[in-house]
């Protein structure tokens, strides 16, 4: 650009000399002075135009930095009005904005930046009369999973609007296992169309399946240190999510009601009941360590087809009772095929219904008091395959091969469809500002399949009742103190009683704390 | 062909059946409905969602709010995080371009309103502050006049038909205003720097508009219960400050101000911010400062 215009000037000022050289020779040393003079005006030109802009960029970086109360003054002293009469309230000293310097921490706060972010970190500690907390008397991926100190996940949150047609969300847990191995968890990330035609929206990614109304909840806003046991046993230790897509109608009636359809993969470790291939942390385990149903999973299959995906439909109602009571009802179902057996044609129906109802007065302080209760029940439909122990055909009992004393060689199972169902209530006082009182009942089930009538062996030892099926229940009591939002200790008993194992005590002392944007809950 | 017909003249006459039809607003706190209700009158149908005794910062996001978001032409709220603990997933669920945040029909009150106690740096050690300043700006009449002209604008572009009566009626609205405020300013004069002591601080546009200092709180920093440490430090301030009016909003607990007014001698005083918060509150905005000026007066000067 710079030697562009010297040129052209050259250019210029050469052509000026040559018609002077012309006319007035005796001029030349004249114009060889103006020749110099202008290129040290040019010089000083582009050093003045630099510094003006250097000046420039400096107080727009100040400008910035006085941004949000330099607009309201400007916007207030524009629109007539008058200033108060009385006066002010002096606002405190550090009120005035100051230029950010690079020492500074950088903030990043609504409005500031592009996304809201935040940061939810919950822990817990306490201790269990029973041995085989994680997946034993905790079924949940994120329940306090050990005798002393557990982190029950670090969630981080991010969400923003998108564009003018889309806002995003995601979030990332960090957490530690009970052995003391770190792993990062994709929880949620998903982008949703903020206005689609027909009252309809599309949220598509990785999703919280659209099932009752813990699952799509992330774990610190639960009202109880952990996850249900019939959502641990049904839909898995992390829940039930996985890529895919959720289309959701708002129905046109005068109440709230939603219709929604979700389409996901149905494979993987989130997908428990339906292609999970094993277990995944924190997930249910038998004690002697046999799979589902005592038959090994046959997960290598992909999608060959729309059969191979996961459907959930869910409707969800509301009512206003009275000014103060509310009240949301909603029905789901979870269709999929499942990894038992070989045969590989195998699926799973879940069916559940939920309700949750909250009285608040109109006078409620900071949300205080209230009464709620929450129920959520669900019926399973397990299609188990087909499988023949004898998995290396030498027809010879082997160790580790179940065994059926009916004929003392390596058992062949038989394809059936199992049913186990169960569920949760709770209620919970919030009695006085930050504080709440809970109870929780728990109850799982399920009916004795024709594998459990058969009397199987394993190295000698009967078998029993399957322990992923077996009847189990739980009452747990608990008292949170939230000192503001932000933060929140809770103290959790669970007396637990498995069949076939018997009872358990636990206790649990909840802490969490939460930086940044904490984005609103939904109802 | 005729069915044809007879179909595109129905659509034809639903689409003018609508655009007759009135606007429909959903506004988030009853103060603004109140000035919403002055400047649309009978051109507009007004929704409420907080009720008028509630704490505005924890409505419940109920799902029968997602249904009157999903049918607005305007959300009316104050936007400075007064409603940031439940208006999103609302927002979210509504499905309504009409009222994201970009559009014309979401209508920031606080656009032009010269906020007070904006932090410069934001700490929640400081308790629940925000980050737009304090979000209590309404109970400044000053502030309702703004807010009045915002929303005739807003009402103006939605309704092209009946923009010019929106506007006559925001100036109406602001006329009587400055009529009253005159009214207002008088009954307060004669308690120029006295002490207001207020359960939470909500009141500093007030007391700046009408020469009251609102600096004592029930509570230490905002959102953070009263501690019997910190009661006594007020009680003590109180007594050499000479302060003896305390104000409590209908869902604050007023037995804790109660205590407070025994050891001070002063005298509890039941506000809101909000039209219909309290009897005799209940006829808009108007009346609404009427009560608030009167009775904060009528304290004041018993206990002079």
């Amino acid at each position: 650009m710079k030697l562009l215009k010297l040129m052209r000037m050259t250019v210029v000022v050469s052509a000026l000399g040559l018609g002077a050289c012309a006319t007035r020779a005796q001029d030349a040393d004249q114009i060889k002075q103006l020749k110099l003079q202008l290129e040290q005006m040019q010089t000083n030109f582009d050093r003045v135009v630099q510094e003006q802009r250097a000046q420039i960029e400096s107080l727009k970086k100040q400008i910035a930095a006085m941004q949000p109360s330099a607009t309201n003054a400007a916007v207030a002293t524009t629109i007539a009005t008058s200033p108060p009469t009385g006066t002010m309230p002096s606002a405190p000293a550090e009120a005035v904005a100051k230029a950010w310097s690079p020492t500074d921490p950088i903030r990043i706060g609504k409005g500031r930046t592009y996304a809201d972010l935040g940061l939810v970190a919950t822990f817990a500690a306490g201790g269990s009369t029973a041995n085989d907390i994680e997946g034993g008397t905790q079924l949940g991926g994120h329940d306090p999973n050990q005798r002393g100190f557990a982190v029950q996940g670090v969630e981080m949150n991010l969400q923003s609007a998108v564009d003018p047609y889309l806002r995003g969300n995601a979030n990332l847990l960090f957490s530690i296992d009970s052995g003391g191995e770190s792993f990062v968890e994709l929880e949620e990330a998903w982008l949703e169309t903020v206005s689609l035609p027909g009252n309809l929206q599309i949220r598509a990614g990785q999703i919280l399946t659209d099932f009752g109304r813990i699952n799509t909840q992330h774990p610190h806003s639960w009202a109880f240190v952990d996850t249900p046991l019939v959502n641990g046993r049904f839909l898995g230790p992390d829940g039930l999510r996985n890529p895919g897509a959720r289309v959701a109608w708002l129905m046109p009636t005068p109440f709230f009601s939603e219709l929604s359809f979700a389409v996901q993969n149905s494979h993987g470790e989130t997908a428990t009941s339906f292609r999970s291939g094993g277990h995944s942390h924190g997930g249910e385990e038998s004690e002697e360590g046999l799979p589902f149903g005592y038959r090994h999973p046959d997960n290598d299959r992909g999608v060959k087809g729309f059969g191979d995906l996961l459907f959930t439909p869910r409707l969800a109602t509301s009512f206003d009772l009275t000014d103060s009571q509310t009240l949301v009802l909603g029905a789901s179902a979870a269709f999929g095929p499942n990894s038992s057996g070989a045969s590989g044609d195998t699926c799973t129906q879940i069916y559940a219904v939920d309700a949750y109802w909250k009285w608040k007065p109109a006078n409620a302080h900071g949300g205080f008091p209230f009464v709620s209760w929450q129920t959520e029940a669900m019926l399973r439909r397990y299609q188990l395959g087909m499988f023949d122990w004898d998995e290396n055909g030498d027809g010879l009992v082997d160790a580790g091969e179940v065994v059926d004393p009916g004929t003392g060689l390596p058992a062949v199972l038989a394809s059936e469809t199992v049913t186990d169902w169960g569920f949760y209530s709770q209620v919970l006082y919030g009695f006085r500002k930050g504080w709440v009182a809970g109870l929780r009942l728990d109850y799982i089930t399920g009916e004795t399949g024709d594998y459990e009538k058969l009397g199987l062996t394993l190295d000698g030892e009967p078998l029993g009742r399957d322990p992923l099926r077996n009847e189990r229940w739980r009452v747990s009591p608990n008292l949170t103190w939230y000192p503001s939002e932000f933060s929140k200790l809770r103290l959790q008993y669970n007396y637990d009683d498995r069949r076939d194992i018997g009872v358990d005590h636990s206790i649990w002392l909840q802490f969490e704390f939460l930086l940044g944007a904490h984005a609103a809950h939904k109802f | 062909m005729k069915t044809l017909n007879s179909f595109l003249l129905a659509a034809l006459a639903l689409t003018t059946t609508t655009a007759q039809a009135k606007l429909n607003v959903v506004c988030t706190t009853p103060d603004l409905a109140s000035i919403a209700k002055e400047v649309g009158s009978d051109k507009i149908e007004i929704t409420t969602l907080a009720r008028p005794t509630e704490d505005p910062h924890f409505v419940d996001a109920k799902p029968s709010f997602i249904v009157k978001l999903n049918k607005a032409d305007a959300l009316i709220h104050g936007g400075a995080e007064l409603e940031s603990g439940w208006l999103r997933p609302l927002q979210d669920g509504a499905r309504n371009a009409k009222i994201v945040s970009a559009a014309k029909g979401n209508v920031r009150c606080c656009e032009g309103v010269q906020m007070l106690e904006v932090p410069a740096t934001l700490d929640r050690s400081k308790g629940d502050i925000h980050a737009a300043g304090n979000p209590h700006y309404l109970s400044d009449p000053e502030n309702a006049k703004i807010v009045a002209h915002h929303i005739a604008d807003a009402f103006g572009e939605l309704d092209l038909a009946n923009r010019a009566s929106y506007h006559v009626n925001a100036k109406k609205f602001t006329t009587a205003l400055d009529a009253k405020l005159v009214e207002w300013e008088k009954a307060l004069a004669p308690f120029k720097d006295r002490q207001v002591v207020a359960y939470h601080n909500s009141w500093p546009y007030f007391a700046a508009r009408f020469g009251l200092k609102s600096e004592l709180f029930l509570e230490p920093k905002p959102g953070i219960p009263p501690s019997p440490a910190h009661l006594a430090e007020v009680i003590a301030k109180m007594k050499e400050l000479n302060a003896r009016v305390i104000i409590v909003d209908p869902y604050l607990n007023r037995k804790t101000a109660e205590t407070v007014a025994r050891r001070t001698g002063a005298t509890v005083v039941d506000v809101a911010q909000f039209p219909g918060g309290v009897k005799g509150t209940e006829g808009g905005y108007l009346a609404f400062m009427d009560y608030l000026v009167n009775s904060v007066a009528k304290a004041l000067e018993a206990t002079r």
